[in-house]
């Protein structure tokens, strides 16, 4: 009996959506344990690094590889699997555009400690504790990763082959992409793995997008009462449809709630942020400064909006003038 | 010895008004500050803001982008369209750690070479003052915490 093909699942800053959109295979997850070995899964079997290590480079067959990287532990499985791994896929919103954790570009690395471990209402510590990459007591020597000053997405680490996104990506474009890789006929590499139109093109509102749209306002989805039927835009809620690839199957648009703009943008376009932030701003009713400024107080936080997945990946990338922490002597 | 620094300012012009405008100051032999690198695009509406943030991310200290005023566009509304662009992205930049004074919308028309003077000689000056913003090597420092280990 021929081998079967090594698969990797790992994770590294996520939140365990990806994981569990593997789950959501449901029944099919069956057969794809009778077609594939896995070979590292942490969150489902018990293999550990060393038994990663111990494969020959481009041993494994395909790592779906999730979350963004924002510590040196991050780092150091990112590498080790890029180098044992023949395919290596970028799997959901996190490793594809830097995600949710990506928006902690904002701030510095010691802004998001002091947060974490001084400010936040929640936290009592009153000794002040922080976490150190090396602490010895005792004779003891306790190690921990290493905080990165910038959250990054998986390619910009290592080169990736593959993106499959979504914040999960669906059960139906995991087992397009499981498929295509079982069956050897995935696209060229580079590809993102999933429809190049705009999510607009399929959601299920797009007869009522206006041609022209004109925002006097803007509404938030958490202070009106939301038609159901009719196209966000057209209802002066911000919505990233336009310029978010599509293949999600609009579950957003069908739960009556707008695009957030998890899987990025199409191959036109290299930061979904300013995309959206044109196709939105430009149709501002106003044509004068102080009455576009109102229109546009409406957005309040323009990142959180625009860049909700993508900042890390996005042009600027982080917030300039943040200072870089060194990194902890070990 | 390394050269001083100098502002680098990538200026994006409208075919119509701000370019011809500087065209005019040109052939009028009006001297001005030597620091914008002027890119002619059909009209200020074609301004994509995917170019302002590559013009910073490729080491530019401003963007200075030029239309026609107000009612004069010659696509009838492409500079409201760029006005109201430009209005979000300064709020984007703000929040990005970048001084508005980096990025400014003027409208030129094409008989204002003096303007395209006034205003190229008060964005260097003022540029000049906030310093060079070098996203390119902040980067390069950004990274510098993974690059050691690959």
């Amino acid at each position: 009996m021929p081998e079967k093909p090594k698969i990797a699942f790992y994770w590294c800053a996520s939140c365990g959506g990806c994981e569990e959109s593997a789950v959501d295979l449901a029944e099919g997850i069956l057969g794809l344990l009778d077609a594939v070995e896995f070979v590292l899964w942490p969150v489902a079997m018990d293999f550990k690094k060393k038994d990663v290590e111990s494969l020959a480079d481009g041993s494994i067959t395909a790592t779906f590889l999730n979350g963004a990287i924002r510590t040196s532990e991050h780092e150091e499985m990112a590498r080790l699997l890029r180098r044992k791994s023949r395919i290596l896929i970028a799997y959901g919103s996190c490793a594809h555009q830097g995600g949710i954790p990506g928006l902690a570009n904002q701030f510095s690395r010691e802004e998001i400690l002091r947060g974490v471990y001084d400010d936040s209402p929640s936290t009592n510590n009153a000794e002040g504790v922080r976490p150190r990459s090396d602490h010895r007591e005792g004779g003891f020597r306790v190690t921990l990763p290493d905080l990165h000053n910038v959250v990054r997405s998986l390619d910009q680490l290592v080169p990736v082959d593959y993106s499959l996104p979504g914040c999960p990506p669906t059960p139906k474009l995991l087992g397009e992409a499981v498929r295509a890789l079982l069956a050897g006929t995935l696209p060229p590499r580079g590809s993102v793995l999933a429809p190049d139109v705009a999510l607009c093109e399929s959601c299920p509102r797009k007869d009522s997008k206006p041609t022209d749209l004109s925002y006097q306002e803007f509404r938030r989805p958490h202070r009106v009462a939301l038609d159901p039927a009719t196209c966000f835009l057209a209802q002066g809620i911000v919505c990233m449809g336009p310029a978010t690839r599509g293949g999600c199957e609009a579950p957003c648009i069908g739960g009556n709630m707008p695009c957030t703009g998890c899987f990025g943008p199409t191959s036109r376009a290299r930061d979904q942020g300013a995309k959206a932030l044109s196709a939105i701003a430009s149709s501002v009713e106003p044509t004068d400064d102080a009455a576009i400024d109102r229109v546009l107080d409406g957005i309040p936080d323009p990142i959180g909006t625009f860049y909700r997945y993508g900042l890390a990946r996005s042009i600027l990338r982080r917030k300039a003038g943040l200072p870089v922490d060194p990194r902890e002597a070990r | 010895m390394p050269e001083p620094w100098e502002p680098r300012i990538v200026a994006f012009f409208c075919n119509w008004c701000t370019y011809t405008a500087a065209d005019l100051a040109g052939v009028s032999r009006m001297k001005y500050a030597p620091n914008t690198r002027v890119v002619r695009v059909m009209c200020s509406g074609r301004m994509d803001p995917q170019f302002v943030y590559d013009a910073f991310a490729r080491g530019a200290d401003g963007v200075l982008i030029g239309g026609c005023h107000p009612g004069d566009c010659h696509y009838i509304e492409g500079n409201y369209k760029a006005l109201r662009r430009f209005r979000m992205i300064r709020r984007v930049l703000r929040e990005m750690g970048i001084e508005e004074a980096r990025c400014r919308l003027e409208w030129i028309s094409a008989a204002e070479g003096e303007k395209v003077r006034r205003v190229v000689n008060e964005m260097v000056e003022e540029v000049r003052r906030l310093g060079p913003l070098d996203l390119p090597g902040r980067a390069a420092e950004w990274d510098e915490e993974v690059s050691a280990h690959a």
